[in-house]
């Protein structure tokens, strides 16, 4: 039978989980308000409202691990979820609330923490700038926005946080967007999301008519609600189809949002925007919502993409593919930010590919680690940028030899590049090598290879980059030579102009940062590169430093006990009653549902009260259902539901540890060798060797041109589909509408001509005139009686008289 | 005597009376047709105060001979005036009021 | 004399008398001289002065005959004079339109006959009626009938003045 419900711990922070994204948005009213009168210009509400964030995530997550330490080893904890209706309509209600369980605080703590950090640092990255108020009015918004769907309740709720971030993406993408360049990558990003956005609308409606049924009758809340839709995924209920095309739907949206392949064109372009955006958006918080999207509705996906009985699916192929084109492309970059930035679209596709293969727990810690480090790696590119290349991010032109100059980013980089590669004890190694470990387990072998592929890529590109940044000799503006004023600037950027390593040449200029705002450092005392200051360097620090720690909150390696991350966030895959999806009993709060309540023990349970359940009857038995097994996503379950399904971990090898440190290290000597051969000793065989083999040449190409999708996408299909819509639009519009409007026009003239003519000319004007005529006619006739005669009016008053007086007499007789 | 004697001579007084203020185109002659009416109306006033008894009859007709005598004065010193601004007193030439 | 020779008498009297009104009457209105025309409307008031007699009406009888013989017939040929009318006889005293005053007449002649036959019958005056003295009179005037005397000597008031103002030369 059921698993006894002991009462779980609860917390204030926990129940009130839903003010986290109340306090930045708060903030984000005020800075809009008061900012431009602040003393720091509104980025102390931003900061505060960051930390404050941050102070209650910590609190809840800390409660949350309170909780789950005191329920059993693998007993169910349940989330505490809470709902207030804001809209009904049709007898669906739309609520608002919270949802919060490990997956949502882990992910929270990483938003508020990175918000924090991001916000800090951009203090002295954006001193001066033209739009700083406005900054942190976006970023403090994007904060809210994404705690908002971290903590969401139901997909309504979800889709608004996304959305508030797609377009707070939009508006920091393109917060220089005086430059061309700047604006239209903001615009690529937004639409590209856009087009995966149809998604997620498509997914949301398909589960809600699909699920609204059951959820009612089982759970009575909407087919909206998260657990619903986890608990109607696994509950056997759906048809095969709803689910497929709801999950693969989703699925989209996640593409756009978390730029996979084939929509992963905008992450590039989004480096446009200022370094902070770029390492809080893209590439730790917004651009893993569509990560976050797939692990929170696992159960859908699990089901509808047959993720335990397949060797491919959607997920894992497209995640796949990702990881591959990605890094291959990171190789032919000179910009750093775009070498992250194809970095971060690869490590995406691992995600992806984890959880789409089944390795949920991996994925959502490899989340959280690669959200330290690669903020790290982006927040260290703007450090190099804003003290050493004077606002360049060309590595090959304008940085070289740099640790020599800024010994804290070198090293807070280095770290954070071991992790991304996987190395042993950094946090990449605890994430992304399980990752791979649990693909390969799980029997999708194919991809396990590509997880390999793409560590050795990783490997390799990264060292390429660092050795081209922090190695060598300083070349352009790390060697010093832009100290003056903007003239020289310029004049190396027209130099950048005609360097056209790529086709496309607002490449060149979306690196560079605006000068306008950076004037105070042309009077900086140093010249040539130097360390960052403080503001700067500490973020930096704080995040490799969790680069290397945070590893530990997950370290299979060493036995159970270490893996705390698994056992707060995992969910437990205990079948359980629909009323212990919301059970707290007594004490610190109740979480409270809709509707929830039965004393049954069937599924048929429906009317709620709102006091929790009477924990006594569901009493006892472990079932055959004990901690191990569970019939959670493989088959339909009895008597109960599911919430989450029963995920295979691989066990820890060392052995295959081993192997993939290998081949880690592997890619690290191939390409330190390639790099010191080709740039520094500048060996003639390999020097243009693309330009002299016609094969290599042709490579070359391809990749620097992305693929030619960018070109597909925007001259094929947008092309062909904006150009005859336009055409007919402008069709429609000259002949169908402005015929309309026109034939009105002249409708109106004739019916009203043929008024004026017939009713007003003739009737009206012949009644007036016919009037006057008639009483002129009428005084004509009367006027001979008026004679001037005095005979005559005598006449007439006797005559009158007389004629009166007959009929009197003749009627009166 | 029978009422209707009075009554009857009075009619006749007036009807001819009126025929002279229609037919006549002398003003002096048609103030004196209005006489005539006006003295009809007296002995029809008389005749009916002796068949009533009483003199209300009596004072009125002396009412109107004043007023007859009040208006020919009047009538005739318009008839004057006319005759001093056109030699003429023929009341069809007065048709300057026509309508 | 017995009470029906009186009344014998009063009959021919009046009937006498009538005729004479009439056809002085009718002179008046058909005369071509306007002098003769006056002097039949003399002969007509005269007339109705005897009626009024017979009407036991002594004291309007009297006055009749100064009054309106003596000031208003008076006055009459004194603006006959003064307008130059011609002596002897005229053709034109009829305007053209005379032919339209007979059927008026006639008509009114036969409605006012039709009704007076037709309302008053055969009724009789009273015989041997006393004359009404002038002190009954005297006493309506000054008492019953005030209002309308003194409106009446307000309209000979302005009668006097009005007939002055008209008829004086400036």
């Amino acid at each position: 039978m059921f698993a006894a419900e002991a009462a779980l711990s609860s917390g204030f922070f926990l129940e009130h989980a839903w003010v986290i994204p109340i306090i930045p948005a708060v903030a984000f009213a005020l800075i809009i308000f008061f900012g431009k009168k602040m003393p720091m210009k509104g980025s102390e509400f931003g900061i505060a409202s960051m930390l404050g964030a941050l102070v209650f995530a910590g609190g809840a997550g800390y409660q949350w691990i309170q909780r789950v330490n005191g329920a059993g080893a693998e007993a169910y904890v349940a989330p505490i979820v809470k709902t207030w209706t804001w809209w009904q309509s049709g007898g669906v209600q739309f609520g608002i609330g919270q949802h919060i369980d490990g997956l949502s605080l882990a992910v929270l703590c990483v938003v508020a923490f990175i918000s924090s950090l991001v916000q800090i640092y951009s203090v002295e990255y954006l001193r001066g700038d033209r739009r700083y108020t406005h900054f942190f009015a976006s970023l403090t918004l994007f904060s809210a926005g994404m705690m908002n769907m971290v903590v969401a309740e139901n997909m309504i709720q979800l889709i608004l946080g996304w959305e508030i971030m797609g377009l707070c993406s939009f508006m920091l993408i393109g917060h220089w967007w005086e430059e061309g360049p700047n604006s239209r990558a903001a615009l690529k990003a937004f639409f590209t999301t856009r087009t995966g956005d149809m998604g997620l609308l498509a997914g949301t409606s398909i589960l809600f008519f699909a699920a609204n049924d059951w959820t009612q009758k089982t759970l009575g809340v909407s087919g909206f609600s998260i657990r619903g839709l986890s608990a109607w995924a696994l509950s056997g209920d759906p048809s095969h189809m709803a689910i497929v095309w709801g999950a693969a739907a989703l699925f989209i949206a996640a593409i756009g949002k978390s730029g996979q392949f084939p929509l992963h064109t905008w992450l590039p372009d989004a480096m446009a925007g200022p370094t902070p955006v770029s390492s809080l958006l893209h590439s730790s918080t917004m651009v893993v919502a569509g990560v976050f999207l797939v692990a929170r509705l696992y159960p859908v996906f699990f089901t509808g993409m047959s993720i335990l009985h397949s060797s491919a699916n959607f997920i894992v192929i497209i995640g796949g593919i990702t990881i591959v084109i990605a890094a291959a492309l990171a190789f032919v970059q000179t910009d750093i930010k775009k070498v992250l930035a194809y970095s971060t679209v690869s490590q995406l596709g691992y995600m992806m590919m984890g959880l789409g293969a089944g390795a949920w727990l991996p994925a959502v810690f490899h989340i959280f680690t690669h959200a330290f480090f690669k903020a790290c790696l982006f927040l260290g590119a703007g450090s190099i940028s804003h003290s050493a290349s004077h606002h360049s991010f060309e590595m090959k032109k304008d940085m070289g030899g740099l640790r020599k100059f800024m010994p804290i980013t070198f090293t807070t980089w280095v770290i954070s590049t071991l992790a991304l590669c996987g190395v042993f004890p950094f946090s990449g190694f605890f994430s992304k090598d399980e990752i791979i470990d649990n693909v390969g387990h799980n029997g999708y072998t194919v991809f396990m290879v590509i997880g390999l592929c793409g560590a050795f890529l990783t490997a390799a590109y990264m060292t390429r980059a660092t050795y081209l940044t922090f190695f060598g000799e300083p070349r352009g503006a790390a060697a010093g030579e832009h100290h003056d004023e903007h003239g020289d600037a310029h004049a190396s950027h027209d130099a950048h102009d005609d360097h056209a390593d790529d086709a496309h040449g607002h490449d060149a200029h979306a690196s560079h940062d605006t000068h306008a705002s950076h004037d105070d450092h042309h009077g900086d005392a140093h010249h040539g590169p130097h360390e960052s200051p403080a503001l700067i360097t500490v973020p930096l620090i704080i995040l490799a430093t969790l680069a290397i720690g945070s590893g530990f909150l997950n370290a299979a390696p060493f036995g159970e006990k270490w893996e705390n991350f698994k056992k707060w966030v995992e969910p437990r895959v205990e079948v359980i009653s629909p009323t212990g999806l919301a059970q707290v009993v007594g004490g610190a709060g109740e979480a409270r549902v809709a509707s929830d309540e039965s004393t049954d023990t069937t599924v048929a349970g429906e009317e709620a009260t709102a006091s929790g359940d009477s924990h006594g009857e569901e009493a006892t038995a472990e079932g055959e259902h004990s901690a191990h097994e569970s019939p959670c996503g493989s088959e339909t379950p009895k008597d109960g539901i599911c919430v989450a399904p029963m995920i295979h971990h691989a066990p820890f090898k060392w052995s295959k540890a081993l192997m993939s440190m290998i081949i880690v290290f592997l890619g690290m000597f191939v390409s330190w060798t390639l790099c010191v051969q080709l740039y520094e000793k500048k060996n003639k065989s390999l020097v243009g060797l693309t330009q002299r083999n016609v094969l290599l040449g042709r490579g070359y190409d391809f990749l620097v041109n992305k693929y030619y999708l960018d070109a597909l996408y925007e001259n094929v299909i947008v092309r062909g589909i904006a150009h005859p819509i336009a055409a007919a639009a402008y069709w429609f519009n000259q002949n169908v509408l402005d015929g309309v409007v026109n034939g009105a026009g002249t409708f109106t003239k004739k019916v009203s001509g043929w008024v004026y003519r017939n009713v007003d000319q003739r009737v009206v004007d012949g009644a007036v005139n016919g009037s006057g005529n008639a009483a002129r006619g009428l005084g004509g006739i009367l006027r001979p009686v008026q004679s001037g005669k005095v005979n005559q009016y005598g006449a007439l008053l006797f005559g009158t008289a007389a004629i009166g007086a007959l009929v009197l007499v003749i009627i009166n007789t | 005597m029978l009422l209707n004697q009075f009554l009857i001579l009075g009619a006749v007084l007036f009807c001819i009376g009126v025929y002279g203020v229609i037919a006549r185109r002398n003003a002096v002659l048609v103030l004196m047709s209005i006489e005539l009416i006006l003295n009809s109306v007296n002995i029809n006033l008389l005749a009916f105060s002796l068949r009533n008894g009483s003199a209300d009859g009596h004072t009125f007709a002396l009412y109107v001979i004043a007023v007859a005598a009040a208006e020919v004065g009047v009538g005739l010193a318009m008839v004057l005036l006319m005759y001093r601004n056109r030699r003429s007193i023929a009341l069809d030439e007065l048709a300057e009021m026509k309508g | 004399m017995l009470a029906a020779e009186l009344l014998v008498a009063q009959n021919v009297g009046f009937y006498l008398i009538a005729a004479i009104m009439v056809v002085g009457a009718l002179r008046v209105v058909t005369s071509n001289n306007v002098v003769h025309a006056a002097l039949w409307l003399v002969v007509v008031l005269a007339g109705a002065a005897a009626q009024y007699v017979l009407l036991a009406a002594e004291f309007v009888a009297i006055t009749q005959v100064m009054v309106y013989i003596g000031a208003v017939m008076v006055l009459f040929l004194f603006g006959t004079m003064l307008t130059r009318a011609r002596i002897g006889a005229e053709t034109d005293l009829n305007n053209k339109n005379w032919m339209l005053g007979i059927p008026v007449a006639v008509l009114m002649l036969a409605t006012m006959v039709i009704a007076l036959n037709d309302g008053f019958g055969n009724e009789q005056l009273p015989l041997n009626a006393a004359p009404v003295d002038t002190k009954t009179i005297s006493d309506q005037i000054f008492g019953a009938y005030l209002l309308p005397f003194w409106a009446l000597s307000f309209v000979l008031l302005a009668a006097v003045i009005g007939a002055i103002v008209l008829a004086r030369k400036d």
